[in-house]
């Protein structure tokens, strides 16, 4: 995994509670066996005016000019931000490495999906959660001002605002410490193997019926 | 200290814990489907991994899997080789249990695992798919994954976890004729809203959930992360424990006595201190109909489409306005004019014998309306299906006009050619009604099994207490 430490990005509104993981990587694109190239199939059905195929080349589709992330002025966008429940629904991690892929490497939101939450953490992704008030806020000066770029600082835990507000966000220091070094989970785990084949065999004799 | 259910599960599986709170939790429970795992696997072999305990795994294709002509084998290509590969990567590592495509035990994974006594109380269960907060129903700590951490549980047996706050559901009192599991989990879920239960584990008590059986519970806890819960679990009693006698991989003799004694300790102590609890009250339900694009968008089978005008939350009216363009429907149209295309009785949610017989109940001795081009019944498993033939619910539902197709997840997703073409209208009973969840441009309504079968009838939606 990449390290996170500090990111200044081009912001993206998507203007919605509730985006499901549905509505971020159609289900068609997850017959995929692989973890990249879904950036193209990002938001499908909402960026394009025609159904997506996996393995079609993705160029000359048509593209829906009312989607917010087709706005030229959006383009090379880094930072998500959006509303409640962001990443509701299916389990699938299609979802951020479609997001990952597409470029987003932090999400604000005023609350995330424990599932997809969770999965941001596995790919490098900073999801954020911000009060509501501060989100409209948000939404207000990035409508406003062309080129809307905030900095997410994580070692300092702070949204920063181009007018220098910063913005204090809450992060579990395990996950804060393993996105800054790009630690890779299973290799944190199993430093702990010995730990874990003690307790399984302490398991073993105490509650046989699960080792069948 | 008194403690809560989920307390209880939580303390039996902690394996190591940092200074943060974060725990590393041992998994006993491993099902394993073609969707979520093939990049799990191929991670495993990159790193030069093995699996820590094959015997966890439980495995079965089910979402890619055609439901008919299975003599023809599955046709789309890139289906195919999913299902190939997990089969290639199951073979290479073994499983306690694996049922191939067209196996007779084979199914959807949240059906299979229960039904072969692979599932057991006390468990951690977990998946790379959501709805494994089915489990929840045999008081197993059980939730959906992505596939970092299918990749993880492979190669550790564990997982690393926070602790959910906890919230009581309890439904009090005894549910009306035609009310059923799914008309409680979509009156919750119409209670707390989509994100009432993130963050949370839900415990479900009180006595009418007391009074459900298994499949009733099944249901029950496959809906919780449609509440936003990761899990919904509900406490051990006799009828989880007659659910689970000689099932294949129940315990036998005195290993069962064993495990049961410790199966009846896992129920919140009294007294025992929830972050949350809401109550209903089981004699107010009345079956459920979605009218748009989020399970909380849910109203009694009497009730009309709501008016975004009368909602004062601008961001929410924005949303109900987008469902009811998406839906094709007005404000105000009472539910029972809504006309509809397709029925699909099936799905991790409602796919089981009891959903069957619910379904079959109303549809014995009439027709599907001519309005309705196809309805489909698709059992849970393999299993599943050879119970309902041997009661003969199959000749009901062809005799009434429904296919009777081969197990699988089919249009709950439309990963296969089971799906809605666009501005198609189906009664489902599925768990999501999300814009193009069973075929782009197609309008889902959620409802229960005999609320399905009463709309395939009426050729729109009907109160099916008035049928039965």
């Amino acid at each position: 995994m990449e390290k996170f430490t500090r990111l200044e990005g081009l912001v993206a509104p998507l203007d919605r509670n509730n985006v499901d993981t549905d509505a971020i990587i159609p289900k068609q694109f997850l017959k995929s066996i692989k973890r990249s190239g879904f950036g193209p199939n990002a938001f499908d059905e909402w960026r394009y005016m025609d159904v997506g195929q996996p393995g079609q080349d993705n160029s000359g589709r048509p593209k829906n000019p009312n989607f917010v992330l087709n706005q030229p002025r959006y383009q090379g966008a880094q930072v998500l931000l959006t509303r409640a429940n962001f990443g509701c629904g299916s389990s699938r991690e299609h979802a951020p490495w479609a997001l990952l892929d597409f470029g987003f490497k932090a999400i604000i939101a005023e609350s995330f999906a424990d599932i997809f939450f969770n999965n941001c953490f596995k790919n490098g992704i900073v999801p954020i959660v911000l009060p509501a008030a501060e989100i409209e806020a948000l939404f207000q000066q990035v409508e406003a001002t062309p080129g809307y770029k905030l900095v997410v600082d994580l070692q300092a835990q702070a949204v920063i605002r181009p007018d220098g507000h910063g913005v204090p966000f809450q992060i579990d220091a395990f996950r804060k410490e393993c996105l800054l070094n790009g630690w890779d989970d299973i290799g944190l785990t199993l430093r702990h193997a010995e730990k874990i084949r003690e307790f399984e065999e302490k398991r073993r004799i105490n509650q046989p019926w699960l080792f069948a | 200290m008194p403690k809560t259910l989920y307390d209880k599960l939580w303390e039996n599986h902690v394996v190591h814990q940092e200074a943060d709170g974060t725990a590393l939790l041992y998994i006993d429970r491993h099902l394993v489907h073609e969707v979520t795992s093939p990049q799990a696997f191929e991670g495993l072999k990159l790193a030069g991994r093995k699996p820590w305990r094959v015997s966890s795994i439980v495995s079965t294709p089910d979402h890619n899997t055609p439901t008919d002509h299975w003599d023809e084998g599955i046709k789309d290509p890139i289906s195919r080789q999913q299902v190939e590969t997990l089969d290639a990567n199951i073979r290479e590592v073994g499983a306690l249990a694996y049922f191939p495509f067209k196996d007779p035990r084979m199914g959807i994974l949240h059906v299979v695992g229960p039904e072969n006594g692979a599932t057991l109380p006390g468990m951690t269960v977990v998946c790379g798919d959501s709805h494994t907060s089915t489990h929840g129903a045999f008081a197993c700590l059980a939730h959906g994954i992505g596939t970092s951490e299918v990749e993880h549980v492979l190669a550790t047996q564990c997982l690393l976890q926070k602790k959910s706050k906890t919230m009581l559901i309890a439904v009090d009192g005894k549910l009306g004729k035609g009310v059923t599991a799914k008309d409680v989990a979509l009156a919750i879920i119409g209670t707390i809203g989509t994100a009432g239960g993130t963050g949370y584990a839900i415990e479900f008590g009180g006595s009418a959930i007391r009074g459900l059986s298994m499949e009733g519970r099944m249901t029950l806890c496959n809906m919780a992360i449609e509440g936003g819960a990761r899990m919904g679990f509900v406490a051990v009693d006799d009828t989880t424990i007659n659910y689970l006698k000689d099932r294949p991989f129940s315990p036998k003799g005195e290993v069962w006595e064993r495990a049961v004694e410790y199966w009846r300790t896992l129920h919140s102590d009294a007294g025992a201190q929830f972050d949350r609890v809401v109550t209903l009250q089981a004699e107010a339900i009345q079956p459920q109909v979605t009218w748009g694009t989020s399970p909380e968008m849910v109203v009694a089978v009497g009730a009309a489409v709501p008016d975004p005008a009368k909602e004062s939350d601008p961001v929410k009216r924005e949303g109900m306005e987008r469902a009811l363009q998406y839906m094709g429907l007005n404000p105000n149209t009472p539910i029972q004019n809504i006309a509809i295309d397709k029925v699909f009785i099936g799905s991790c949610t409602n796919s089981r014998i009891e959903d069957l017989r619910e379904a079959a109940s109303v549809l014995k001795g009439r027709h599907v309306a001519a309005n309705v081009k196809l309805a489909l019944a698709v059992p849970g498993s393999g299993l599943v299906k050879r119970q309902a033939e041997a009661e003969g619910l199959d000749k009901v539902f062809i005799a009434a006009g429904f296919e009777w197709r081969e197990p699988g997840c089919s249009m709950c997703l439309a990963m296969n050619a089971d799906r809605l073409e666009p501005g198609e209208r189906c009664a489902s009973t599925s768990n999501r009604n999300f814009e193009g969840r069973q075929g782009p441009g197609g309008r889902t309504h959620l409802v229960s099994p005999a609320m399905a079968a009463a709309a395939a009838i009426a050729g729109r939606f009907a109160d099916v207490r008035e049928v039965l």
